[in-house]
């Protein structure tokens, strides 16, 4: 009893919240999962229990593959989006790591971009990937010809087999400053002993790097990937903005909401919860992971 | 935009080198300014693309001009951008701020229990309410609106202060634990429970009058996660009683929109974000971070 007046307060206070998560995160979650196996196809409302049918059917029998094509875009663009937000992340915290004048505007500069929504910067990617070649060249394919690089002149994501690719090309733009802001916090939190020791045994920068700073940040290599892996899986807004909803560029967040338009409710509920359980594969071990590591600490 | 990473917020200063930087000299440090320049010259070319084709009028509005500076400079599309887009800008501050203000209070008292006030199984209950700000919303979506509709919720930004509310709790649940884990020392509510003080009084006379870096760092974040939402502005609400990224899309999304417009509307949505950010850069920077380097 003096136990639970010693923490019934607190578990008291935390309630609401517990309640209204509970309700609108897991129990909306089995609503979800509940429509997705069911044969609610209209507005009229469902008549009965579908099994995994809707869930089969994306796989199998959707038109023209649609389902499989909204995930071999967002495998595209994700492999695209991490390879790049990562490797300038990096680059750009080991470029300050190293030491540069004016650093804090420079860090400003490369992080501004998460300041703004995807919506509004959208407006300007559809424009600077305009598709338009040669002597009609605007956007990123002026400056590719300024440059004297015709040849990558792009049609970008109207590009029916790799214009996904493209497609991460803002998604890099806006996220590769938080990788780097990641990462210099990562090198700054490593101790300077350690490089005091590398550079007391000899060591050259290149090994000091290689050997003593790198795997130091593996952990936070591991976290910016799991963040910039699950809101990739997620990316909804930035399509939206720069293409529109179109087949070319339909990830499953978007076939979603393409799919509730039509009021079809159970397929649109299955391919909500097939994201889920992507989104699940990758950010639950890593919630476990996180929490032991606590414990561990 | 929502980004996060859990476990414990470093310190905002980490970002800061720990001593002064040892700027050198010589070949490599010419790269390296060279590569740091144009890295921050690509970073703005979108910005600038924005700001000179928001100036533009008529024919100097075209793909091949783009990177031209404007031949004469008119605030015509701010105007008729501003014209479009102010109805939804009010609303999109009656939007975030009330949902700023009301999370960051739920926020810091779930962070003050767990981490100061714990029970038995915090930790794994911690875990459970952070899974929240992972899921992709479109997994709750269809029963959301389907609750709206049944209740007979009008759509628009009543309905959307509360579920930013709600999925909100994660994050300031998660800022606030790892904030109070880090700077309030458990002997002082140990101290405090000697004394007799009870959680709401430990909360309200020891712990808030502390809070105010936590504060600073929930509402920058909920405020820009708010201003900048379209995913549940979208499934919520419409044009005419949704926040500005709607708005924006509408103005920015026809058939054949009017460039300098959507240029000019793009920034006037961006505006409000952006000035917090500059001003309060070492702040969003803090919320952005929510962890990810171990304390």
């Amino acid at each position: 009893m003096r136990k639970l007046r010693h923490w019934g307060p607190g578990l008291l206070l935390l309630s609401p919240s517990l309640i209204l998560l509970a309700i609108f995160v897991y129990g909306l979650i089995a609503w979800t999962t509940k429509v997705s196996v069911s044969d609610e196809h209209n507005a009229l409302g469902s008549k009965g229990f579908a099994g995994l049918d809707n869930y089969t059917k994306l796989f199998t029998e959707d038109i023209n593959d649609r389902f499989t094509h909204s995930l071999k875009n967002l495998a595209v663009f994700t492999v695209v989006f991490l390879v790049g937000a990562m490797f300038f992340g990096l680059l750009w915290a080991f470029i300050l790591e190293r030491g540069v004048k004016a650093e804090g505007f420079f860090r400003t500069v490369y992080l501004f971009p998460m300041a703004v929504s995807f919506v509004a910067s959208g407006v300007v990617w559809r424009w600077l990937m305009n598709p338009n070649k040669g002597e009609n060249a605007g956007g990123l394919n002026a400056v590719l010809g300024g440059l004297g690089l015709d040849f990558a002149q792009s049609t970008w994501w109207t590009n029916p087999s790799w214009g996904m690719a493209s497609m991460a090309i803002p998604a890099i733009w806006q996220l590769s400053g938080y990788v780097m802001a990641l990462f210099l916090a990562g090198f700054r939190g490593i101790p300077a002993e350690l490089r005091e020791a590398a550079a007391m045994d000899g060591a050259s920068t290149y090994r000091l790097y290689r050997n003593v700073i790198f795997p130091q940040l593996t952990p936070v290599a591991l976290s910016a990937l799991i963040i910039l892996g699950h809101m990739s899986m997620k990316m909804f807004d930035l399509i939206m903005s720069v293409s529109g909803p179109q087949w070319l560029t339909e990830v499953p967040a978007i076939y979603v909401w393409q799919t509730l338009l039509t009021s079809d409710y159970a397929k649109a509920a299955a391919i909500s919860i097939i994201l889920l359980l992507l989104v699940a594969v990758v950010i639950v071990p890593y919630l476990v992971y996180t929490n032991r590591q606590e414990k561990n600490a | 935009m929502t980004t996060t990473s859990i476990a414990a917020p470093p310190p905002v200063e980490t970002l800061a080198p720990k001593s002064k930087p040892r700027p050198r000299s010589g070949p490599g440090s010419i790269f390296k300014y060279l590569l740091a320049l144009i890295f921050l010259i690509i970073v703005l070319m979108p910005l600038y693309v924005l700001i000179v084709t928001s100036f533009k009028s008529g024919a100097d509005i075209g793909v091949t001009s783009q990177w031209n500076l404007p031949e004469t400079w008119t605030t015509a599309s701010w105007e008729k951008a501003w014209n479009v887009l102010r109805p939804s800008f009010i609303r999109t501050f009656e939007l975030a701020v009330p949902v700023a203000i009301i999370s960051s209070l739920i926020g810091a008292a779930n962070g003050f229990v767990l981490s100061r006030w714990r029970f038995p199984g915090a930790d794994f209950v911690f875990t459970l309410i952070l899974f929240g700000m992972f899921i992709p919303y479109q997994a709750v979506m269809i029963p959301l609106r389907e609750i709206v509709t049944t209740l007979g919720i009008p759509p628009g930004i009543t309905t959307l202060v509360f579920v930013h509310c709600v999925y909100g709790i994660p994050i300031c649940t998660l800022i606030f634990r790892n904030y109070y884990a880090t700077t309030v020392p458990e002997e002082l509510i140990e101290a405090a429970r000697v004394d007799g003080a009870g959680l709401l009084r430990t909360f309200s006379r020891i712990i808030l009058p502390i809070s105010i870096p936590g504060f600073v760092v929930t509402i920058i974040w909920q405020f820009t996660s708010a201003w900048n939402d379209y995913l549940f502005a979208i499934f919520l609400s419409n044009t005419r009683n949704g926040p500005i990224t709607i708005a924006l899309n509408a103005l920015a999304g026809a058939q054949s929109p009017d460039y300098a417009a959507s240029m000019a509307g793009a920034l006037i949505t961006s505006l409000p974000t952006l000035l917090v950010y500059v001003l309060l850069g070492r702040w969003f920077i803090g919320g952005l971070m929510a962890g990810s380097v171990k304390s």
